[in-house]
This record gives structure tokens, C-alpha cells and sequence, in this order.
């Protein structure tokens, strides 16, 4: 039967071909234009480590109080003082201290010029708490972290540019004039947004080339590239007194991996801002907040007003494009009144005109899908052209995307049939042979 | 024209009017929307920054290596000369940042010493003396910088100008009742005397929530000694292509041991601008896009519901026509319908439209939607609708009398 009412659409679909090209046309673009969006929103508010979200946090301690924080709200990253403070108290399982660095590469060939590179100073916990994976060695060791070492992990791409891919563990690299030991070299690893730094960017800016030791980079006074937010005045001179300011550059991670031990550490943060007033240096009561990966990104509004805007736009779009095919398949289905009151008349069931009309229908939705999917191929070449190209880059089709555009087609010119159809099988057949 | 019959007629077809109506409706909400989103990216787009954007270069260059504060004091300034000899380049400095730079330092600006609450935030900008000529800002008031003015920072170094020059606005809103020329401002915890007013330098960042203060700017005389510089190149009228390509030959003629991206390194403020409001122009753009495609997709709908209720009533116009009714009569039935169709989804759309601003308000700090944007709205719907319903109208007008004797 339904391969009869598959024949019985495809004829019909031939009949009006206008009004069926006016069907697809609208569903292809809806769809195409919802799912391009969604493609970039997708990318963009995902959960950038799925495995382990649930159990990093971000500790925020409130250093400015009430008076110069923004709306009570703890300042989003460390001043060096505390940093440091709640990295000696091992009060988690493991933490991490991050901060953003530019560095010069020297070149390996005499005549070539030197170029720039990204990276973070962290700790050893860094690559185990994020589960970095290495292609060749490994990261260090909270051993090497003590020992000041001159170690530098580094990533695929940054080793395809400067030894061409091959196994460079042990090699020697100069990073603005300092020479560092290569110890791993990491598996492609990108977490979009990059969640352990959203405080200091956006979140999808091109990504790292390295991460070295970040007590080796305090001893060498290397310059956070990333964000620094001070407030009052401003009067340290010098790197020493700019460590003890109130300014705020250093971003913590911790790994808590029971609901008790987060419970423990938000109370030692509560104990530790506690002290800190009783010592005097806060005159505030202790402000303090745990948020895990996916409420940190929540809480640092990571997905871009642009895309938020586009999204709802695109889905009304979408929306519009179906009240308009409920329409057309009205007018389609309709026209066809004495065809139905003959099919009726000779012992069709209400329930299998229905079944036919929704089979026609979900026809028009998949050749909507097919144009749909052609025009969000073509859209995501687009993408590039219009937005930053560090979030276009992350828009990509992928099976899923492609499944999600014919299914979302296909099913939403069916619901769209639902009271065409409706209307077709309550035609009367007596009233339209006599008519005829 | 009678509405009386019209308003019967529509009666039997409840579904098709509705589903007209809510199309029009659904699509002037966006439409109007959209064009506000559009009109106002396109504002920001073309927001003067204040300075002579069409002769400057901007040179963003890092020493490579591991130079101390003297060494690159000297290395500066070498570069400094290098560029100025370049054939092309009328003036040059070295400064933090620019404006449409997205980055740089902000700063509290109060009238006391001992702060907690400023009167406002400044963007601040490392100048020279020849800062104000290269940028081509007008001095309104006071003097520019003399060269024994010009300190040097030293990395982390403690900013404590002991004179500035700031905007007009900036001085507008610190001295509001007289001339802010040798008057003092506190940007650090010693006085800053403003020697010179500038007309206009906004900040460099284009985000809008730095908007409420993108006017007060201000300029402060040192050279940043850190690693990462960027030179601001005023070119001679007409020669700013072949100066982008001398300047970084020139420099790495010089010395070899610096970064100047390959990619973005040089770039004209035509392309400083482009990139900074990239997502802007994205957004106008996909958003007329999606606007030309609605209003293309509802009249295509209104034709294919129209047609099929000229086919359906064939035989009813054919004895309207035998009772004496002209093809005029006809025409204007159909269009008088569509406009009583189109009316009831403007209206309602208009409704949807505020809503819908509403909550773009909410979500998205958009502004309110001006009443403008929505007459634009809805006379472009009535006029689409009345366009996408002549062609079936006019075949509906030409239906002959003779078809009210036919049985089909």
C-alpha cells in the first residue's frame, strides 16, 4: 500500500508543478537556514569535555569585595596571592593554575625569520585533569613543576610546523629567547570553547601551540598575553609588586570527583576567605563560588549574542515556512475534492485517504530535505564569509547534521499535513459525484 | 466595493485565511525585527573612530628573543627612524594599541586621589608628540605633547602620567562647568594635568557593552616597553598599498629578529576596521537574507492559496460575470479580499512584532524597536500582498460569463 500511495504522491507532485516547487522551495530554505544556525550554535554551546564536566570546577574567590566587584559577583579568575594560597593547600584530588603567553619561535632553518606562538603556562596536573592525550611522550610531573623544570609540552599542529611531525621529544625549542626541553606532544586537542580559559578570550580563538611549566614562567617574569583586571589604583611598579596587587590574571581549576569533596572544598574556600578577613585583607565577608565546566560557561555567557539571535530568527523562519506549505498543501489537497469522492465512493476508508495524503506529504518533505541539505552545504561555505572565522571554522557538517535536516524536513511537512490531510478525508463523496 | 459579501465568502474558508493571515502575521514580526537588527549594524559599522583612517597603517611587531628594557627603548626607536626614511611614510609612532583594536588598557578617571569609585572608565592610548599628527586629531584646546614629556614604562611599570591629553567628551563630563585645560584628573594615585583636548578618539573596543563609555579617551605620554608593539604609519595621499609592502621589508631589513605576522601583521585600517565589525556585517547580512527569502516565500504562498480559490470558484465568477458583473468588479473583489486578509495579519503581526522586540530587548540589551521599522513593515506586506494576488485576480477577472453554464 504504501509503495501505491508513493506512486499515487509522486504523480500528484508532477501534476501542479509549481505549487509542489513552491512547497520544496520553502521547506529546503527553512531548513537549510535552522539547521546552518543551529550548526554554529551547536558548535558554540556544546559541552567542550562531556567525560569530565561534571567534575572540574572553577574556584572564585571574591578579592575586591563589595564595593569594587561587579554586581557581588567574585572577580571570575585570581590575583597571584590567592592563586598560589590554594594551590599550596592541596584541598582537591588536583588544580591547576593557568595563564595565557606569546612567545617567539626561532626558526631551525638559518634564513627563515622568527614567528610568533600561543600557549599557556600551567601545572602538571593540567594534562591529566583535562585528559590530554599524547602522541609522543607525556606531560610532566608535579616533581618537574617543584623542580623549576624547562619543559614544554607542545601541540600536533605546532610540531607539523616547526619538526614536521616527527617524534620531537628531547628536542630543544627557543620560546623568546629561552630554551625549552620537548617532553610530549599532544594529540589533537581542542575542547570547544575552551572552557579553562573563557575568562580570558572568547572561548574560540585559534587554538594553543604549547603549555610549559608556569612556575618556571613566574621565575621568568613572562607576561600574561591574556586578560588582567585590577582595580583601585593602579601603583605597583615592577613585576614583584604587580604580583602582590590586586590584580586578577590567574585562571584555577580543580578536580573534585565526589559531590562530598565538592562540598569540602567550597567550605575550605568559605575557611580560607574567612581567614583573609581575619587577617585583614579582606574587609568582606568570604564570597565565594565553585561552578562547575558547564555553569562556568553558562555564567561567562560563552555562546554569542550572534548566534542566540540568529538561532531564534532562523527557527521562525522556519516556522513561517511551514504555516506556509500548511497552506499550499490545503490548496494542493483540496483541488483534488472529486478525485477523493471517487476514490471514497469506491470503498476507500477515510483512514486511507488520510494515510495517502501524509505519505504525498512527507514526498514534498523529503524533497525539501534534499534541497535543504544542498543549500546548508552551500550556507556552510558561507558561514566563513560572514562570522569570525574562529567560530565558523567550528561549524562543520557531520552525519548528524545531515540525518537531523532530512528528518527535520520529512517530519515537519508531515505535522504540517496533519490538517490538510484532515480535510481531505472528511470530503463528502456523495456531494462531489453530484456535483460532477 | 461591498465588504459585506467578501466577509461572507471568507467565512467558508476559515483555514485559508487564517493561514494567510498568520503568514503575514508571523513574517512582518520578523521582517521588522530583522530590519532593525540590520539598520542598527549598519550604524555601528560606520562609526567614526575619530582619527584619519584613510593614510594610516598599522604595523603590529614583536621582538624576538629576549630584549631588556634599554635594549628595546633603542630597538624602538631604531625602528621608529627606519620607518620614517621609508619613500611614502609622512609620520609614524609607536603606541599599546589603536582604536577598532579590540584590546588595550581601561583606566578609572576620578577627580581625587584616593578612590574607590570613578566618574567614569577611559580608554587609555601610549602617545608621543607625534602621536596627534599621525592619527590626524584636531586639537581643540591646549597644546600637544613636547618631546622631553615622553616617559618610558617599563613592563608592569606604574602609569602615573604627569600630564594628559583627553577627549572633548571626556572633558565635557569631568569639567562640566569650565575649561578642563590645566585642571587636574587622577587616572593614578598622582595628579594628571590635561594640557590638550582632543574633538573626538574613541576607544578601542567596538562591543557594545563598552559603548556607554567609547567617547572618553585618553592619551598618555610613554613608549610601552614590552615586547609586542604596534606602529601607527601615516602614508603620503595615494601611496597606501605601496607602503604596506615597503614597511615590512624595510623592517626586517633593519633586523631580522622580530615577528610581523605573515597574515595580519601590516594592515590598513580599511582592514582593521572590516575585521573588527566582521560579526556586524555578518549579522546585516544574513539577516537581509533571511528577510528577502520570508517576504519572497509568503507572497509565493498568498499566489498558491489565491489560484487555488480562483480555481475553486470558477463557476461562481462565471455567474457573477452572466449577472453583470465587469472584470473590474472581479479584480478588485480579489484584491479588496486579500487587503481585508492582509489587514487583520498586519495588525496582528504588529502586535507579534512588539512582543517580539520585547523579548529581543530582554535576551539580547537590543534597543526598542522604532515605530518606523514597523510602518515599513506593514506597508511592504500590504503591498506584497496586494502584488502577489493580481496575477491570480487577474485570471480570476478574466474567467468568461459562459463558465457559469458549465458543469465543471
Amino acid at each position: 500500500m504504501f509503495a501505491y500511495y508513493s506512486q499515487l504522491g509522486l504523480r500528484s507532485l508532477r501534476r501542479n508543478p509549481m505549487l509542489t516547487a513552491l512547497m520544496v522551495m520553502a521547506i529546503g530554505f527553512g531548513v537549510a537556514a535552522s539547521m546552518i544556525t543551529y550548526s554554529v550554535f551547536r558548535a558554540v554551546s556544546g559541552d567542550p569535555i562531556p567525560e569530565k564536566s561534571a567534575q572540574l570546577f572553577m574556584p572564585e574567590i571574591d578579592s575586591w569585595g563589595p564595593q569594587q566587584n561587579e554586581h557581588g559577583e567574585p572577580p571570575g579568575a585570581l590575583n597571584y596571592v590567592d592563586a598560589m594560597a590554594l594551590l599550596r593547600a592541596h584541598q582537591a584530588s588536583r588544580m591547576t593554575l593557568i595563564y595565557q603567553v606569546m612567545q617567539t619561535v626561532l626558526p631551525h632553518e638559518a634564513n627563515a625569520v622568527p614567528s610568533a606562538s600561543t600557549g599557556y603556562a600551567v601545572t602538571a596536573d593540567f594534562f591529566t585533569m583535562f585528559n590530554v592525550t599524547f602522541q609522543y611522550g607525556s606531560g610532566w610531573s608535579t616533581a618537574d613543576d617543584d623542580a623549576r623544570a624547562a619543559d614544554v609540552v607542545i601541540t600536533d599542529a605546532f610540531n607539523q610546523r616547526m619538526f614536521g611531525g616527527a617524534n620531537s621529544v628531547g628536542q630543544k625549542i627557543t620560546l623568546s629567547g629561552h630554551d625549552y626541553r620537548i617532553v610530549g606532544v599532544t594529540r589533537h586537542w581542542d575542547p570547544s570553547p575552551r572552557f579553562y580559559d573563557v575568562w580570558s578570550e572568547a572561548g574560540f580563538d585559534n587554538p594553543p601551540d604549547f603549555y610549559f611549566l608556569l612556575n618556571r614562567a613566574l621565575d621568568l617574569h613572562t607576561d600574561n598575553a591574556g586578560r588582567n583586571s585590577c582595580r583601585g589604583r593602579i601603583t605597583y611598579n615592577g613585576w614583584d609588586q604587580y604580583l602582590q596587587s590586586n590584580c586578577v590574571w590567574l585562571m584555577p581549576w580543580v578536580e573534585l570527583d565526589t559531590a562530598a569533596e565538592v562540598t569540602r572544598y567550597h567550605q575550605f574556600l568559605e575557611a580560607y576567605s574567612a581567614d583573609q578577613q581575619r587577617a585583614g585583607r579582606f574587609a568582606w565577608a568570604p564570597n565565594v563560588r565553585l561552578p562547575d565546566v558547564m555553569k562556568w560557561l553558562d555564567v561567562r555567557e560563552v555562546v554569542p549574542p550572534e548566534s542566540r539571535i540568529s538561532l531564534v530568527v532562523a527557527l521562525s523562519f522556519f516556522v513561517i515556512c511551514l504555516v506556509n506549505t500548511i497552506g499550499l498543501l490545503l490548496a494542493k489537497f483540496m483541488r483534488r475534492a472529486g478525485e477523493i469522492g471517487v476514490r471514497r465512493a469506491l470503498g476507500a476508508t477515510r483512514h486511507e485517504i488520510y494515510a495517502q495524503y501524509l505519505v504525498e506529504a512527507a514526498a514534498v518533505g523529503l524533497a525539501g530535505g534534499v534541497l535543504g541539505l544542498l543549500l546548508t552545504t552551500a550556507g556552510m561555505s558561507g558561514v566563513g564569509l560572514l562570522f569570525e572565522p574562529e567560530v565558523a571554522r567550528l561549524a562543520h557538517l557531520d552525519l548528524s547534521l545531515i540525518g537531523m535536516t532530512l528528518m527535520a524536513a520529512i517530519f515537519a511537512t508531515v505535522a504540517a499535513a496533519f490538517y490538510p490531510a484532515w480535510r481531505a478525508a472528511q470530503v463528502q463523496p456523495a456531494w462531489q459525484l453530484k456535483s460532477n | 466595493m461591498q465588504i459585506k459579501p467578501i466577509l461572507a465568502a471568507l467565512r467558508h474558508h476559515k483555514a485559508g485565511t487564517l493561514l494567510i493571515a498568520a503568514q503575514i502575521a508571523l513574517t512582518l514580526a520578523i521582517v521588522c525585527n530583522a530590519l532593525f537588527i540590520i539598520h542598527a549594524r549598519l550604524v555601528r559599522l560606520h562609526q567614526p573612530s575619530g582619527i584619519d583612517e584613510a593614510s594610516l597603517l598599522v604595523i603590529g611587531n614583536q621582538w624576538a628573543g629576549k630584549p631588556g628594557s634599554d635594549q628595546m627603548a633603542s630597538l624602538m626607536a631604531a625602528d621608529l627612524d627606519t620607518l620614517r626614511k621609508v619613500p611614502g611614510v609622512a609620520n609614524v609612532y609607536a603606541t599599546n594599541t589603536f582604536p577598532l583594536g579590540n584590546g588595550g588598557m581601561a583606566l578609572g578617571v576620578s577627580h581625587s586621589p584616593d578612590k574607590l569609585k570613578s566618574v567614569t572608565t577611559s580608554g587609555i592610548y601610549f602617545a608621543d608628540e607625534n602621536a596627534l599628527a599621525t592619527l590626524g586629531l584636531k586639537l581643540v584646546e591646549g597644546r600637544n605633547f613636547r618631546p622631553d614629556e615622553i616617559g618610558q614604562l617599563d613592563r608592569q611599570g606604574y602609569v602615573k602620567p604627569d600630564v594628559v591629553i583627553i577627549t572633548r567628551a571626556l572633558a565635557a563630563l569631568m569639567f562640566p562647568q569650565r575649561s578642563a585645560i590645566g585642571q587636574p584628573i587622577y587616572i593614578s594615585a598622582k595628579p594628571s594635568i590635561v594640557i590638550g583636548i582632543v574633538d573626538e578618539l574613541r576607544t578601542p573596543w567596538v562591543d557594545t557593552s563598552f559603548a556607554k563609555w567609547a567617547d572618553y579617551s585618553t592619551l598618555i605620554p610613554y613608549r610601552e616597553l614590552t615586547p609586542i608593539v604596534q606602529y601607527i604609519v601615516r602614508v603620503q595621499p595615494g601611496q597606501l598599498d605601496e607602503v604596506m609592502h615597503r614597511v615590512r621589508a624595510a623592517l626586517y631589513a633593519a633586523n631580522r629578529l622580530r615577528v610581523i605576522s605573515p597574515k595580519d601583521g601590516v594592515r590598513s585600517f580599511a582592514q582593521v576596521r572590516e575585521q573588527a565589525y566582521r560579526d556586524d556585517r555578518g549579522m546585516a547580512i544574513l539577516m537581509s537574507g533571511i528577510s528577502v527569502i520570508l517576504l519572497l516565500i509568503t507572497g509565493a504562498g498568498i499566489v498558491g492559496l489565491t489560484s487555488f480559490w480562483v480555481g475553486q470558484r470558477r463557476k461562481q465568477i462565471g455567474v457573477r460575470r452572466a449577472l453583470g458583473a465587469t472584470r473590474h468588479d472581479i479584480l478588485s473583489y480579489f484584491l479588496t479580499e486579500n487587503l481585508l486578509i492582509a489587514v487583520g495579519g498586519v495588525v496582528l503581526g504588529g502586535v507579534l512584532a512588539i512582543g517580539l522586540n520585547l523579548w529581543l530587548m530582554k535576551q539580547f540589551e537590543l534597543d526598542r524597536l522604532a515605530p518606523g521599522y514597523l510602518l515599513a513593515g506593514v506597508v511592504t506586506l500590504l503591498l506584497l500582498g496586494q502584488g502577489a494576488v493580481l496575477a491570480p485576480a487577474l485570471r480570476a477577472s478574466r474567467v468568461p460569463p459562459v463558465e457559469a453554464t458549465r458543469s465543471i
